[in-house]
């Protein structure tokens, strides 16, 4: 096949069509005309996930063990002593599924975007960033360096900056974009240490000269030391995936543009840290307490989004937190070794979530650009598609039997119960009352926008109709949210051939064994799968008969549970606590420091110096006053000093 | 082997002063002649800068394109210039800085013009000498003539406060001098007494096995903290740094470029050239304390830089914390990491001269640059903010920009042997994203709040600014070109800083 000689360019095109996108966009941002925009973005999008189409299958195609495609683009720095780092792209199972996403997801996104953003003055800017962004996303998923990795990592932030930030005028958006590079880069300083132990150790960045050696160490050193490496970099995963307690920076990202939250803030970079994790989980096994500890924050997190859900009335906050929540479900499966469940649930999430973000832009399009829950109501019959895609995301999210999020979801509660500590039953439960409350804020975000009367009178009735580019992907979205879980059937459902085929394709590259269910605990994951699936229907009937019976009774609820009602409202206080505990005094403690080191203490001294000088040198009344005369003073006297040692010399 | 002529680097000296000299020939009215003279000037530098680095062979750590006349035989001093890894960069960067200074100059200055030329060619030609001088007597004038036309583009073409700047700038400078000829003085008298012989040459002080004593009469040690003061007054290190925001407030744009791009390099050049290799026990002793102000100068550089009103300040500040970083890497003596500190300080020539240029741009339009008074330039002035944009980018050192790799280097190579200095080090660059970001956010989003005129970049501003910008990617993505032509002598000086020798580019090889 003359086509497989052309492998490594295919895969160099499918990274470099977006970043070509990007530069023909952002150059001439203000010179094309604007409909080519949006056709350049997507397009160029498009053809990279076709390339990434035609790259899995033949991937498809090898045997299994040798399923994977490598590239080099040339030597980007070298060291002293070690290996030099150099643009490898790898393509293997892993990154195949995660390029899918990205330009698969991305293309849908983009498309939307044309429709979206017709009437804006910043397109072109818009689409080029939003290339660029799909490029940095595919070189941090391609990448087989972990430093290459972190030029898209902070690549992906950068991104994210500049779109939270797109509508700039806004000082509050441009605000909000700020705080999400500044809290990502208190991740990326953990991560890049995280580096320098492993290049101190190994003295290599590479992953696949990395994968054998992480269990090169003698048990002596290597707790100590895997733990702190494997630490460090979950720290840049917590930044970028917006965990606790870096998660602060997410919901103020809904600032952007809503298809950026859909594929940014939703899709896939804020799901980097899982791709981080599972891309390294030969090291992650390794070190069972730290595993722990991320299984841990996943839960917590998780729980603590799916709270403040419940009370927010923005309804992309309300989505933000539902994305915060949903990461932290993947952080438990990672934390839990369940690292092919946590991919699995990622390329669920990035459809449903995807949907439902686009589907909130679509409403707000609709209500000309209004946020606010209370003020929404009666889209059901306003805008049916939306309705009927919104609500299978809804109940994909929710977990309802048969849709693609409840065999994601399933999958990871059952995998963490399965390991069978009590530490892992707990962050079972934990993960099981999270997955409740997210019955109930769906149902109340859904309730809200779609069901009952219209709450306000929106201006007019003005409203344009959803363009196709818009309808198209949400219907292509909702389908992949419905029957996306056909990737990986469990075997209860499945014969052996169906199930867990995600997890077979991935198998290679996670070490240690897949805990595929084997036939004895079938009964148990029965048991687990009815018991969540019951939650999932029965809260969620159970919300949706309160709000159409007694639509009242969130706010009566609010009144009786009023101190808990207002720590979730103002998401228990971690913005003011940081504010208060970091931020003021940082400001408060540098702005002392100028006053008091420089302006009264360096420059007091010097000047005190300054004034003893120029008054030596009027007494010396060599000169009068000036200073070009004091340099020539001074410039004399050493020369003077010179003279005489030269003299000195010449004597002797 | 390659093809090394020897008057290359001298030429490197004299074309700038020739040029200026031409210069005094034309009528002072004649501006635009002036500006074509100085400018090709500093192309024909330029050019030469390309022909040496194409002549440089990488692969030798040994001095290239040396030349040496005799000066002052009874003192044993000479004309003796030559380059090697550590230098010719550094002489590339000024030239090119000067040369885009001087196209940006040439439509922000308009009194003077004549004198302005002549002096910044005067400039140019001492920076260039004080890079190439290997003899120590040499050096130390190049090192004063710098200071001539500095003192004057700051005093004729700066701000309201001048005179008080180029009090405080010349007043450090000379204290620092002064120190640093003492020092000299002492290591020739070392080195006569050890040899017989009476040199200024710095090939020959590099053999002076200076003395080293317990305690603080140790000469070894003040020898170097004689050094080490003018050094650290130049770079600047926390606490000799308050000249410098000083200076660069009342300094008129171009000479905020040359000061932060090119005079702040001298320093930290000196502690590599002289510093280390001269005394090396000391270096080692003291290794300790230079890490620890660098890395004082990284937080405190980037604290203070946040609460500054004034643009130049705050890049100024900057300046001070990105210098931290070169200090640390060179003060750790790992390999990695004095390479890495090599590359800082050619990208924060690159991207803090040109950070400097985007402030020329707003005061040119705005007439201020007081950060609580301007706000949403971007709309007003989109391709100069897509410029300001990348280079606060590469200031922050975001992964493909230039600032990235330099430091990024001095973090791991730093990391191998200190790792708390690395690890403290790093929340340096989590505070460069906050004072940065911050500002760009304060100067470019928001509301319109001065309506700044003139308009988007005109084409001399397009050039100036966009030389720079592509070198910010092309340091970034591709730094091969450049590590590989410094690696050689990087890593000698590292291997063999405490019997240093250089041995001039074919006698090595001949042995």
């Amino acid at each position: 096949m003359q086509l497989m000689q052309e492998i490594p360019t295919l895969i160099a095109m499918g990274l470099f069509l977006p970043l070509l996108g990007f530069l023909v966009n952002g150059i001439f941002c203000r010179t094309l005309p604007r409909k080519w925009f949006g056709w350049i973005g997507t397009g160029s999008v498009g053809l990279s996930f076709l390339a990434f189409g035609w790259l899995t299958l033949q991937l498809l195609q090898m045997p299994i063990p040798e399923r994977m495609f490598q590239t080099s683009l040339g030597q980007w720095l070298s060291f002293s002593a070690g290996s030099p780092v150099f643009w490898n792209l790898r393509f293997d199972p892993l990154s195949a599924t995660m390029a899918l996403v990205v330009t698969g997801v991305g293309f849908l996104i983009h498309l939307y975007s044309i429709g979206y953003m017709a009437e804006d003055k910043g397109v072109g800017r818009y689409f080029a960033f939003l290339n660029l962004f799909t490029a940095a996303m595919l070189l941090l998923v391609l990448a087989d360096n972990l430093l290459v990795l972190f030029v898209g990592w902070e690549g992906v932030g950068l991104c994210s900056y500049l779109l939270i930030g797109f509508w700039w005028e806004d000082e509050e958006k441009a605000e909000a974009g700020k705080k999400a590079f500044i809290v990502n880069r208190i991740g990326d300083a953990a991560f890049l240490l995280g580096l320098f132990l492993i290049f101190a150790q190994w003295k290599t960045l590479s992953i696949s000269e990395l994968s054998p050696l992480w269990q090169s160490l003698t048990p002596e050193i290597q707790w100590g030391l895997l733990s702190a490496i494997a630490l460090l970099l979950f720290g840049g995963a917590v930044g970028k995936s917006a965990q606790l307690p870096l998660s602060v920076w997410l919901p103020d990202a809904m600032a952007g543009p809503t298809p950026v939250s859909a594929l940014i803030h939703a899709a896939t970079m804020v799901t980097a840290g899982v791709y981080m994790i599972v891309r390294l989980n030969l090291l992650y096994s390794l070190v069972p307490v730290v595993s722990d500890a991320i299984a841990g924050v996943g839960v917590m997190t998780a729980l603590f989004a799916a709270t403040v859900a419940l009370t927010q009335t923005d309804i992309k906050r309300v989505l933000a937190y539902s994305t915060i929540s949903q990461l932290g479900f993947m952080f438990l499966a990672v934390g839990s070794r369940a690292y092919d469940a946590a991919i699995f649930h990622l390329v669920t999430h990035a459809f449903f979530k995807a949907l439902l973000f686009l589907g909130a832009g679509a409403v707000i399009h609709l209500l000309n650009g209004e946020h606010d829950l209370r003020k929404m109501g009666g889209m059901r019959r306003q805008a049916p598609l939306v309705y009927w895609t919104f609500l299978f995301a809804t109940l994909t999210i929710i977990g309802i039997p048969g849709l693609s999020g409840f065999f994601s979801k399933d999958e990871i509660l059952w995998k963490v119960l399965s390991q069978g500590t009590s530490f892992s039953r707990l962050t079972w439960l934990l993960a099981l009352i999270a997955a409740a409350l997210t019955a109930v804020y769906m149902i109340r975000l859904f309730y809200f926008v779609f069901l009952g009367e219209r709450r306000r009178i929106a201006h007019g009735e003005a409203e344009h109709a959803l363009p196709a580019n818009m309808t198209l992907p949400l219907a292509v979205l909702a389908l992949l949210s419905a029957f996306g879980g056909i990737l990986n059937l469990p075997h209860l459902f499945a014969p052996e051939s169906y199930a867990e085929r995600l997890s077979h394709f991935l198998s290679p590259l996670i070490g240690g064994e897949i805990r595929v269910h084997e036939a004895a605990p079938l009964l148990g994951e029965g048991v687990a799968m009815a018991l969540a699936s019951l939650i999932a229907v029965g809260l969620s009937s159970a919300a949706l008969l309160l709000f159409l019976k007694r639509p009242d009774w969130t706010t009566s609820l609010a009144k009786g549970l009023s101190p808990i009602y207002r720590l979730l409202l103002n998401k228990y206080w971690l913005d003011e606590l940081y504010d208060w505990l970091i931020v003021r005094p940082y400001v408060r403690f540098s702005t002392s420091l100028w006053q008091i080191v420089d302006v009264k203490g360096v420059d007091g001294s010097v000047n005190g110096v300054a004034v003893v000088a120029r008054t030596g040198s009027t007494l010396l009344s060599f000169v009068q006053s000036g200073l070009l005369q004091s340099y020539a003073l001074a410039m004399l006297f050493g020369g003077l000093i010179f003279g005489v040692f030269v003299f000195l010399r010449m004597l002797r | 082997m390659k093809f090394s002529p020897t008057f290359l680097a001298t030429l490197l000296v004299l074309v700038p002063f020739v040029g200026g000299i031409a210069l005094l020939f034309v009528p002072a009215r004649q501006t635009r002649f002036i500006w074509i003279g100085a400018i090709f000037t500093g192309a024909v530098e330029v050019f030469l800068g390309g022909v040496l680095y194409a002549l440089f062979d990488g692969t030798s750590h040994a001095i290239q394109f040396a030349h040496r006349v005799e000066w002052i035989p009874q003192l044993g001093a000479s004309w003796f210039v030559g380059i090697d890894g550590i230098s010719l960069f550094l002489v590339l960067l000024t030239a090119f800085l000067v040369f885009i200074s001087l196209i940006y100059a040439s439509c922000s200055i308009s009194q003077n013009v004549k004198m302005f030329a002549l002096f910044f060619l005067w400039l140019e030609g001492a920076m260039i000498g004080a890079f190439v001088a290997l003899d120590i007597l040499l050096v130390y004038i190049f090192w004063e003539m710098m200071l001539v036309p500095m003192y004057f583009l700051i005093g004729v073409w700066g701000g309201d406060r001048r005179i008080y700047a180029t009090y405080k700038f010349v007043l450090y400078t000379v204290v620092g001098g002064l120190l640093m000829l003492a020092g000299i003085l002492y290591v020739v008298y070392m080195h006569e007494a050890q040899f017989g012989v009476l040199t200024t040459n710095l090939l020959d002080l590099y053999k002076t096995q200076i003395p080293v004593a317990e305690g603080w009469k140790n000469p070894q040690l003040l020898a170097f903290l004689a050094f080490f003061l003018a050094f650290a007054i130049k770079i600047p290190l926390f606490p000799f740094h308050t000249w410098l925001p000083d200076a660069h407030v009342e300094a008129p744009t171009v000479g905020s470029v040359i000061l932060a791009g090119i005079l702040l390099k001298m320093g930290a050049y000196g502690l590599i050239r002289f510093s280390i290799p001269l005394f090396p026990e000391a270096a080692v002793e003291l290794s300790f304390w230079l890490m620890a102000l660098g890395l004082v100068g990284i937080l405190y550089g980037a604290m203070v830089s946040m609460v500054q009103p004034d643009l130049k300040k705050l890049i100024a500040y900057s300046s001070i914390s990105h210098m931290g970083f070169v200090v640390l890497g060179i003060a750790s003596l790992n390999e990695t990491a004095i390479q890495g500190g090599l590359y800082q300080m050619l990208s924060h020539g690159v991207s803090t001269g040109a950070l400097f240029l985007a402030v020329g741009c707003i005061y040119t339009r705005c007439h201020t640059r007081i950060i609580a008074k301007l706000g949403g330039l971007s709309g007003a002035i989109p391709l100069f903010a897509t410029f300001f944009l990348i280079l606060v980018l590469s200031s922050i050192g975001l992964p493909g920009t230039n600032g990235f790799v330099g430091e990024f280097l001095i973090l791991l190579g730093t990391f191998q042997t200190h790792k708390w200095f690395a690890a403290a080090a790093v929340l340096g660059i989590v505070l460069g994203a906050v004072y940065m970001l911050q500002m760009f956010q304060r100067v470019m989003y928001g509301k319109l709040q001065t309506h700044g005129e003139g308009g988007d970049l005109n084409w001399r501003e397009r050039a100036a600014l966009g030389l720079l910008v592509a070198f910010v990617f092309l340091m970034g993505l591709y730094p091969r070109p450049i590590l590989e032509k410094m690696t050689a002598s990087v890593s000698h000086l590292a291997r063999h800083y405490s019997d240093y020798q250089l041995s001039l580019y074919g006698e090595d090889i001949a042995k």
